[in-house]
């Protein structure tokens, strides 16, 4: 008795969690379709017009707001990775005088509240007199996202043995051919990792940039000012897009994955015989 | 300096009053050696003496506290690792796990500028016999093949001076057997000089023109297999390279012949020229092949010493001879060889026998018998020969 039930329990208990999780995206999606006036809560019937005139909308805002989260995504990402994997190497490799406390200043970040976080960055740019905008954001971004890239790219690391770059030295390889043909290509799942990171947190991130962002507008600044109104299905689209794209990403890599593995067995094989 | 051509001939390696303190802990201590070139040098030491230490020191991946390092009569003790005309294969093989069993190969050539890189590669990898997976990443192989990728790796560089940290240690014996040869080969027809750590003596004197027995960061005897063999300087070099008896006692009398030794009440002689201390008490050993075991005891002769009458305490049987533990009440449990001649032997647990070996197998060590452990060669040697049964099994 005891046996049938554990047999369903699970399929539907995970089912349901399933479900749950995905009637925001389902709805998120269906509403971009949606021939919606000014507000995008009752269905008025199907169009293809919002998807394709997703810029032509309020002169292009919604555009204006989603492109300046990506250039504020990639370059905070770009700077946090770099500065972030170049301290996750010195740390682990180098003995240093503030070495612990380092890595408490750079673990306080991920544990205070973006609230305090945010007005203190606001203070701190307004007592120094800098004007919020584009530049005030991307400092704030990659402030916390060097925390998360140290952590994913110190383990990385300290995983990596280093006899092997003792052995690209006693090749005769140089320290920078070294790095770049032995230490970089080893961390890079790992860095590649903590840039994708980055780019989500900075991407979808709204009290900091609020505090920080002046009259810049980001897309998850703009959906929250325009919530109050009701979300244009322009929204709804973009939000749509960029689900629809990571998860072409995330089918690819499976797939490309499942594939190399395939290829490498049957290498093995030939190998073998 | 990158050396842009392959070394024409070995280069002698010379190390001058070298010291290695790490942190709290001196690794090696006035290490002086010299390597001529072309010569294939085992270093052997138990486990900690500092062989990988010294390695490292001459490839240039950790620098001494003090002392100078000449490749070739240039002192190199300031030249970065990849500056060096030195290549390393390492105790645990570190092969990039990024690239092809080729791409590895091929990286010191690469970094050197050097025509035909992959041809080069896989005309080692065929010697090796490894070509058919250059291919593979070296996750994808066996212990025993990563070592050989690994040994390709250093030796396709040519380099003057090649550094072998236990290159053989994770293969089974045919094929350690095998790779012995082959080493032996490579470095006779490209007259590179090796130097080889092991602590594998079998290994060490079978494939070394030279042996130096390092223990404790210093370097206790230095000299040819057969010569560190026959005549040990101390009883670390006497326990650690094969098994010996060895007994201490004052000296009773000194001829141009021979010095006597008085082993509790057994006069044993050994040949002047084969003892460093002639006068006080001294340590006297000789090796357990040397010895024969007699059921009566032999009539006497100036020529062969006499032990006995002992008890045997133990006899086992390993093929090709049998060992036979005596126990001679004041000198200790003396260990004896015998060729298996006869079907079985004569000789029972129990019985009353007598040892004897010729004046000339004997040898008189350097050391103060005070430091030298009289007896606790038994348990040493022991255990030695309990790993070789195992490792040979
Ligand atoms: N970086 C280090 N810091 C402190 N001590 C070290 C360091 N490297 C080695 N040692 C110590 O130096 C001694 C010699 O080490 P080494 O690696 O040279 O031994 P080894 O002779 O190669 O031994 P094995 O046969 O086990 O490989 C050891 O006692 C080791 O603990
Ligand atoms: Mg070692």
């Amino acid at each position: 008795m005891k046996h049938s039930i554990s047999k369903w329990v699970l399929p539907a208990y995970s089912a349901l969690a399933l479900l749950i999780l995905m009637i925001p995206i389902g709805y998120t999606f269906v509403y971009s379709f949606n021939d919606s006036l000014k507000s995008n809560i009752t269905w008025r019937g199907f169009t293809l017009d919002k998807w394709l005139n997703v810029c032509n909308v309020q002169n292009g805002a919604v555009c204006e707001a989603f492109g300046n989260s990506i250039f504020i995504g990639v370059v905070a990402t770009v700077l946090a990775t770099t500065l972030g994997t170049m301290i996750a190497i010195a740390m682990v490799r180098y003995r240093f005088k503030f070495r612990s406390q380092l890595s408490l200043f750079l673990f306080l970040p991920m544990a205070t509240p973006e609230v305090v976080l945010g007005a203190g960055l606001a203070a701190q740019f307004l007592s120094i007199g800098v004007p919020k905008d584009m530049l005030t954001i991307i400092l704030a971004h990659t402030m916390f996202c060097i925390s998360f890239v140290v952590v994913a790219v110190k383990a990385r690391v300290a995983s990596l043995d280093p006899a092997l770059e003792e052995a690209g030295r006693d090749l005769y390889g140089s320290a920078l051919q070294v790095f770049l043909r032995i230490t970089f290509p080893l961390l890079l799942p790992g860095i590649l990792a903590a840039a994708l990171l980055s780019f989500a947190l900075s991407f979808d991130d709204f009290i900091i940039t609020n505090f920080n962002s002046g009259a810049v507008s980001t897309f998850p600044k703009y959906i929250w000012v325009s919530a109050a109104r009701g979300i244009p299905a322009e929204a709804n689209v973009l939000a749509s897009a960029v689900f629809i794209l990571a998860l072409i990403v995330v089918v690819t890599v499976q797939v490309s994955g499942a594939a190399r593995a395939k290829r490498l067995e049957k290498l093995h094989h030939a190998g073998v015989n | 300096m990158t050396t842009d051509t392959f070394a024409e001939s070995g280069a002698d390696l010379e190390l001058v009053g070298i010291h290695k303190r790490f942190p709290g802990f001196t690794a090696i201590e006035e290490l002086n050696l010299t390597i001529p070139a072309g010569s294939f040098f085992a270093l052997l030491g138990p486990s900690g003496c500092g062989k990988t230490t010294t390695l490292r020191l001459v490839a240039g991946l950790e620098a001494p506290t003090a002392g100078r390092i000449l490749v070739g009569g240039t002192d190199v003790t300031n030249q970065k690792s990849f500056q060096r005309p030195v290549n390393t294969v390492f105790q645990s093989y570190a092969l990039f796990p990024h690239m092809t069993v080729l791409e590895n190969v091929a990286f010191g050539l690469r970094r050197r500028k050097m025509a035909d890189p992959l041809g080069k590669a896989h005309e080692v990898l065929r010697l090796v016999e490894l070509d058919h997976l250059a291919s593979r990443r070296p996750q994808q192989l066996s212990g025993g093949q990563q070592q050989r990728v690994a040994l390709a790796r250093a030796i396709v560089n040519r380099p003057a001076l090649l550094l072998l940290d236990e290159p053989l240690g994770a293969l089974d014996l045919k094929l350690r057997r095998q790779m012995q040869l082959e080493l032996k080969t490579i470095q006779e027809d490209v007259g590179l000089t090796f130097l080889h750590v092991t602590h594998d003596q079998e290994e060490a004197m079978t494939m070394a023109d030279t042996i130096a027995v390092m223990n404790k960061g210093r370097i206790e005897q230095m000299g040819a297999p057969q010569e560190l063999y026959e005549l040990p300087r101390t009883a670390f070099v006497a326990n650690f390279l094969g098994q010996s008896n060895l007994f201490t006692g004052p000296v009773v009398s000194t001829t141009s012949a021979g010095v006597a030794v008085d082993v509790a009440g057994h006069k044993i002689v050994v040949p002047a020229a084969r003892a460093h201390r002639t006068t006080g008490e001294i340590t006297i050993g000789v090796r357990p092949e040397k010895l024969t075991l007699h059921s009566a005891k032999p009539i006497h002769d100036a020529d062969v010493n006499v032990m006995g009458p002992g008890r045997v305490t133990d006899v086992s049987f390993s093929g090709v001879s049998t060992q036979y533990l005596v126990e001679v009440p004041g000198a200790g449990t003396l260990i004896v060889f015998a060729q298996n001649m006869t079907f079985g032997s004569d000789v029972k647990f129990g019985d009353e026998v007598w040892v004897s070996w010729g004046v000339g197998h004997g040898f008189g060590l350097d050391d103060d018998p005070a430091d030298a452990p009289r007896f606790e060669a038994d348990f040493d040697t022991r255990s030695i020969a309990a790993q070789r049964h195992l490792e040979g099994a």
